[in-house]
């Protein structure tokens, strides 16, 4: 059946559409889930310096594994740190760290997986081709390689993720290019002359930026998982910064009679992964993006 | 013979709006098929056709639910079966033929092992029985040399004949009612035709009843008994074929009849105004009001229902019917055009263009040049005049669209020039040119939902010609914007209208005012109407020929319609395998003396008249290649002389009339040939 809506006729502007996908995003349980734990994670994220009752690198030899209490909601930690201060400090962190690592593969998933699909022939083999071959080497060795030899900031860790996770954008903006040029609207522009510039910025952008977003924030969910992993097995940010990696990796041997030490790190990291990918895939949704039917990258 | 094998009984289907509402796209359809007849269903699309034919094999589409009434097969409701009971029904008694049996086929298995899937699944033959039967369906649907065609893939046969695959795998279990969505939509004229040819004969030979669902009043014609007209989901108009097309009594089939270009008539056919009321947004009264002329008061507030006329058998829905009674002269009229003056200049001529798709070679990529002995087109030379619609005509394949890429720059040509204005040579490269020749020749595409981007609005799409060509910003370029939606006959409303919220009607408004914007000497038109409803058809072409009187542009019109090219052109060039044949004024063309293929061509023209039958000459066989010498029309030449056909390429003779036929029969020879 046609879809030939005559009922929205003014065009809105970048913030109402924004406003309607949101709406459209929380109009189903799943997606308004997703939302409100986003949200959460992101105000808690933004507000944590403020206020976090204790200091995150306090260490006390008087306040060691202590169980949850009125003074230490989730406890503390092998060297008497507050559990619940580094909890949300380390929200903080990996939101951070993982949100401009996605940024920057998008940035360059993006632009080269368009470029590929643009100028395709040769060029486009060879680059994929590389892409693929550097991305068939185990990252977490690689990024062991990276650390080892540059070691664990954040400066670091940015960068390496996102080049990391750029590899499926990619191939989804690349194919998604590819379905874009062969269509007649750009065979039109083409013919009037338009540049390559005004053609990729005008024609090809506004229909691959969907697909790209929606592949970009379906990375950050994994991403999150990635850097959480990293930091698990020492890799990641050092100690002492907060981050729920590290605080899982430590106190896993206490499991047994100190749980609140990894029960509140873990609920964050599960809860944000969770959350992102529920998003995503309303977001997918609301945009009338179908993910099942992309191949898995 | 009057058995009734499907009843359909105050059918409605409908879906969940977002909003909640509940709407309709079919409402109260009843109709009866009887054993042994072929019904048309026709309507343009949207009109619930193919929803009507779906639901007659049981089948609604996912998000769409009845409403109310049934579909009784020999008496039982299909639409109250288990999925356990229809599997039974289905493609044992009643089959279904897609509209692109190439997708429907599996592609990596051969024809008769899949025909032997279905008998299997379908007949309770054993496999002896069963080989028996295969070689005789592959018969019975004429494919050439059945014996070797089981062994093939799908991919190895022409369109035509997968669709001869698909009609023998819908007979093979025997089938009572058999049913047609569109089958022969998107095939070649001549291939359509000799589907449509076969289906009639399988009709007559098996008393399979058929329901035949298309947009296409010509090929319904063909076919039908009887004829079932929808319009925005309702039976508007039910009858014996030859009365539904001879003597329409509801004014939207009179309306679409008039629409439809007809070979024995110069000119353009008249068009309807307006467009079909989406679903949901019907209003009381006569869905039809809007566009109807013989409208009064009392339409906007009743709905006529549908009316049975014993005089002429016919159910109608329309209050003034009578009117239309005894009206049918007026069918065969049309709206003269303007024709151009042969005196003006020529603005465009190619020399010698041949075009080849062939892979360069590393030391031809190198030397920059294309060695291929056999191009994709060879030796085009057709000088264009200013002001003339000049039309390419000639089956898929035969290379118009790729003519009309390097005139505009988008695909190399291999030999030979192109000249504009005054014998300048334009660049076969793009970058090559410069910008007022680019902006002097501009395409109008046949799918507007291809062309346009979706993610612009109509004001964006249109700004960008006028900022590209003419650096117009602000106030300038919002009513220059508005001039050309006016030109094109849309409101200054739709300015901010995504394509999406357009008709296809509207959509190729869009596209042609996007054209225009340009302020081209030269239009190429691809295949501009040929995704479009007849109705929508007409105005489209109305309004190009009424843009090129005011504006005095060029046109250069690619289509594979014979019909509708007679109403649009002053001259016609017939191309067969990237080969001029014929080339001539139009009103010449379509008389005899013609080029062999040209005669086919006209033969297998479908006319909404069931009087008017197809003449095959030639078989339908598709050609990969052209041949490397002779006469391109070689392979499928009916009145092919000898050798010579084969190894010379044919001489240009002019005839008496002025039109250039390329072919070693003698001009005059030819004439009394196809007398
Ligand atoms: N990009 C391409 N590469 C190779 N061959 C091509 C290409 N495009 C078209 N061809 C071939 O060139 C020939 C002419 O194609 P063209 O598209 O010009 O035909 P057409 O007359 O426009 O047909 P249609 O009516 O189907 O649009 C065909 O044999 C086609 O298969
Ligand atoms: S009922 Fe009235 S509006 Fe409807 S088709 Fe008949 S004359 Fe036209
Ligand atoms: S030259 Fe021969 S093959 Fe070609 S059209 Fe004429 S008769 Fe037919
Ligand atoms: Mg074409």
């Amino acid at each position: 059946m046609q879809s030939n809506l005559v009922t929205d006729d003014k065009q809105k502007n970048k913030l109402e559409k924004a406003f309607e996908i949101l709406k459209t995003m929380a109009s189903k349980p799943s997606g308004l889930i997703g939302l409100t734990i986003v949200l959460f994670h992101v105000v808690l994220a933004l507000i944590s310096p403020y206020i976090a009752p204790y200091d995150y690198k306090a260490i006390s030899p008087n306040t060691m594994l202590l169980a949850p209490s009125a003074e230490h909601w989730f406890g503390t930690d092998s060297l008497g740190r507050d559990v619940f201060t580094r909890t949300i400090l380390g929200g903080r962190t990996a939101l951070t760290v993982t949100f401009f690592g996605s940024l920057i593969a998008l940035l360059w998933g993006g632009l080269l997986g368009i470029f590929c699909g643009l100028v395709g022939g040769k060029i486009d083999d060879v680059v994929m081709r590389v892409v693929d071959a550097f991305l068939s080497i185990p990252w977490i060795l690689a990024m062991l390689l990276i650390v080892s030899l540059l070691g664990t900031s954040t400066e670091v860790l940015i960068p390496a993720l996102g080049f990391f996770y750029g590899k499926g954008i990619v191939r989804v903006a690349r194919a998604a290019t590819h379905d874009v040029i062969a269509k007649d609207f750009i065979v039109s522009a083409r013919a009037r002359g338009h540049s390559n510039m005004s053609i990729i910025w005008n024609e090809i952008i506004p229909n691959v930026r969907d697909a790209i977003l929606v592949e970009g924030a379906m990375r950050w969910s994994w991403m999150l998982l990635g850097f959480s992993s990293l930091s698990f097995l020492g890799f990641g940010v050092s100690p002492p910064t907060p981050d729920w990696g590290l605080m899982i990796s430590n106190a896993r041997g206490l499991m047994s009679f100190a749980y609140w030490s990894v029960i509140a790190p873990i609920v964050g990291l599960s809860s944000l992964i969770i959350g992102i990918n529920l998003t995503a895939d309303a977001f997918a949704k609301a945009l009338g993006i179908d993910r099942s039917t992309k191949a898995p990258v | 013979m009057n058995e009734i094998i499907e009843r359909v009984k105050n059918l409605s289907i409908g879906f969940n709006s977002q909003k909640g509402k509940q709407i309709s796209i079919l409402r109260n359809v009843s109709t009866n098929i009887k054993k042994g007849e072929t019904v048309g269903i026709v309507g343009e699309s949207g009109s619930g056709k193919s929803t009507l034919a779906l639901a007659m094999m049981g089948y609604i589409k996912q998000g769409l639910f009845p409403l109310k009434g049934e579909c009784l097969f020999k008496s039982e409701d299909l639409l109250k079966m288990s999925s356990r009971q229809l599997e039974k029904i289905r493609g044992r008694k009643i089959a279904m033929i897609p509209q692109n049996a190439g997708q429907a086929l599996t592609p990596n298995l051969k024809i008769g092992y899949q025909i032997d899937e279905a008998l299997r699944l379908h007949t309770d033959l054993n496999k002896t029985e069963r080989d028996k039967k295969i070689s005789e369906l592959l018969n019975k649907v004429r494919l050439p040399s059945p014996e070797t065609m089981a062994f093939r893939y799908p991919h190895e046969l022409s369109g035509g004949q997968q669709q001869r695959v698909a009609v023998a795998m819908a007979l093979a279990g025997k089938p009572d009612l058999l049913l047609l969505d569109e089958p022969t939509t998107g095939l070649d004229v001549t291939t359509q035709a000799h589907v449509l040819e076969l289906l009639r004969f399988i009709a007559k030979d098996t008393g399979t009843s058929m329901i035949y669902v298309s947009h296409d009043l010509g090929a319904i014609a063909q076919v039908s008994d009887r004829i079932v007209v929808m319009y925005a989901g309702e039976i508007v108009l039910e009858g014996p074929a030859r009365k539904i097309l001879k003597e329409p009594i509801h004014p939207y089939t009179y309306g679409l009849l008039k629409s439809i270009p007809k070979l024995s008539l110069a000119g353009l056919p008249a068009s309807m105004p307006g467009s079909q009321p989406q679903p949901g947004s019907i209003n009381e009264g006569c869905s039809f009001y809007d566009r109807c002329n013989l409208a009064t008061d009392n339409c906007k507030k009743n709905s006529p229902s549908l009316e049975y006329i014993k005089e002429l058998d016919t159910n109608v829905r329309c209050f003034n019917y009578k009117e239309l009674i005894n009206q049918n002269n007026n069918l065969q009229t049309s709206i003269t055009k303007k024709s151009n003056n042969s005196e003006a200049n020529e603005v465009l001529k190619l020399k010698d263009v041949s075009i080849s798709y062939a892979k360069q070679k590393f030391f031809d990529q190198l030397l920059n040049k294309i060695t291929d002995q056999n191009p994709t087109v060879k030796d085009i030379n057709i000088d264009i005049k200013k002001g003339e619609t000049i039309a390419l005509v000639g089956e898929s394949g035969s290379g118009k669209s790729t003519i009309l890429k390097s005139i505009a720059g988008l695909l190399k040509t291999k030999d030979g020039q192109i000249k504009f204005e005054n014998d300048r040579i334009l660049s076969s490269d793009l970058k090559m040119r410069n910008p007022n020749d680019l902006r002097a020749i501009q395409l109008i595409f046949q799918n507007p939902d291809e062309s346009l981007n979706p993610n612009h609005t109509v004001e964006q799409i249109l700004s960008q010609p006028l900022k590209l060509y003419f650096n117009l910003s602000g106030e300038e370029l919002k009513k220059n914007i508005i001039d050309l939606l006016k030109k094109v006959r849309l409101g200054e409303f739709y300015i901010s209208r995504y394509p999406r919220q357009l008709s296809g009607g509207e959509k190729q408004r869009v596209a042609v005012a996007r054209a225009f914007a340009a302020k081209p000497d030269i239009i190429l038109c691809d295949e501009v109407t040929s995704a479009l409803d007849v109705s929508v058809q007409a105005a489209v072409l109305n309004l190009l020929q009424q843009l090129k009187e005011d504006l005095g542009t060029t046109y250069v019109f690619v289509s594979h319609d014979l019909a509708v090219v007679r109403a649009i052109s002053d001259r016609v060039a017939v191309l067969y395998q990237g080969r001029l044949c014929e080339i001539g004024p139009s009103q010449n063309v379509y008389k005899f003396p013609s080029h062999p293929y040209t005669e086919v061509l006209l033969g297998a023209v479908l006319e909404p008249d069931p009087d008017i039958k197809p003449k095959l000459v030639a078989e339908d066989i598709v050609e990969e290649k052209p041949p490397e010498k002779g006469c391109s029309f070689q392979g499928r030449c009916p009145r092919k002389i000898g050798d010579i056909c084969n190894s010379e390429v044919p001489p240009w003779q002019i005839g008496e009339n002025g039109n250039a036929i390329r072919c070693h029969i003698n001009i005059e020879e030819l004439a009394s040939l196809q007398q």
